[in-house]
């Protein structure tokens, strides 16, 4: 178990913290929503090109 | 390295990374800071640098942004690129080649670690898991520059 206890720190460590998990929680979501939009964009284009493609 | 067209890809991924990360060792450095030397900043030769290296992400992805030509954004932010390059080794040794606030070379010296073991395998797993984090993310972000290149592409050809 961690020791959580951080005494007369604990003002400078618990912001510290939670700065870091905002970021990079914040840096996950971003990339993976990224990508994702992308991916089902690209797909979403190539299925139109084909469609095109077979159209003439 | 101008005209390789992944090298761009994996850059323009890397940038906001790199700025977010920089910007986390800039905070947390800071809350650090205050209780240790009695300051949140100080003009020192590492944080100074360490300031510089953020700015130059956050001006890197500006200059891409700034332009609207892919391959001239490209270009010019290679250019920046390489430019801030040069600040890479100031930070790593500004704490050698200056009198510093903050503390010289802790872990890779010639004696070993001057640091206590009791801090040396949290350090050790928490820099492996930024690493890896950074890693991931990255990977993962070249992959959605590849389709947001691909999806670019299939929209110009649509238009034709």
């Amino acid at each position: 178990m961690p020791n959580l206890e951080f005494g007369k720190y604990a003002g400078y460590i618990v912001p510290a913290y939670a700065i870091s998990a905002l970021v990079i929680g914040g840096l996950v979501a971003d990339t993976l929503l990224r990508a994702r939009h992308w991916k089902s964009e690209a797909a979403r284009r190539e299925a139109l090109a084909d469609k095109k493609k077979t159209r003439s | 390295m101008f005209r390789h067209s992944l090298a761009d890809a994996a850059a323009r991924a890397v940038a906001p990374l790199g700025a977010a990360f920089t910007f986390l060792g800039l905070i947390t450095g800071s809350f650090w800071g205050r209780p240790m030397w009695g300051a949140w900043w100080v003009w020192d030769a590492r944080l100074t640098s360490f300031l510089v290296l953020f700015l130059f992400y956050v001006g890197y992805m500006a200059l891409q942004a700034a332009i609207d030509d892919e391959a001239k954004a490209a270009r010019a932010a290679g250019i920046l690129a390489l430019v801030g390059a040069v600040n890479l080794p100031i930070v790593h040794y500004s704490v050698v080649w200056w009198n510093s606030l903050h503390q010289g070379e802790t872990l890779f010296t010639s004696g070993g670690p001057k640091a206590s073991v009791v801090y040396l395998w949290p350090l050790a797993l928490m820099s492996f898991s930024y690493f890896a984090a950074f890693g991931a993310l990255w990977m993962v972000r070249v992959r959605g520059e590849i389709w947001r290149r691909r999806a670019g592409a299939l929209a110009v050809q649509g238009a034709r």
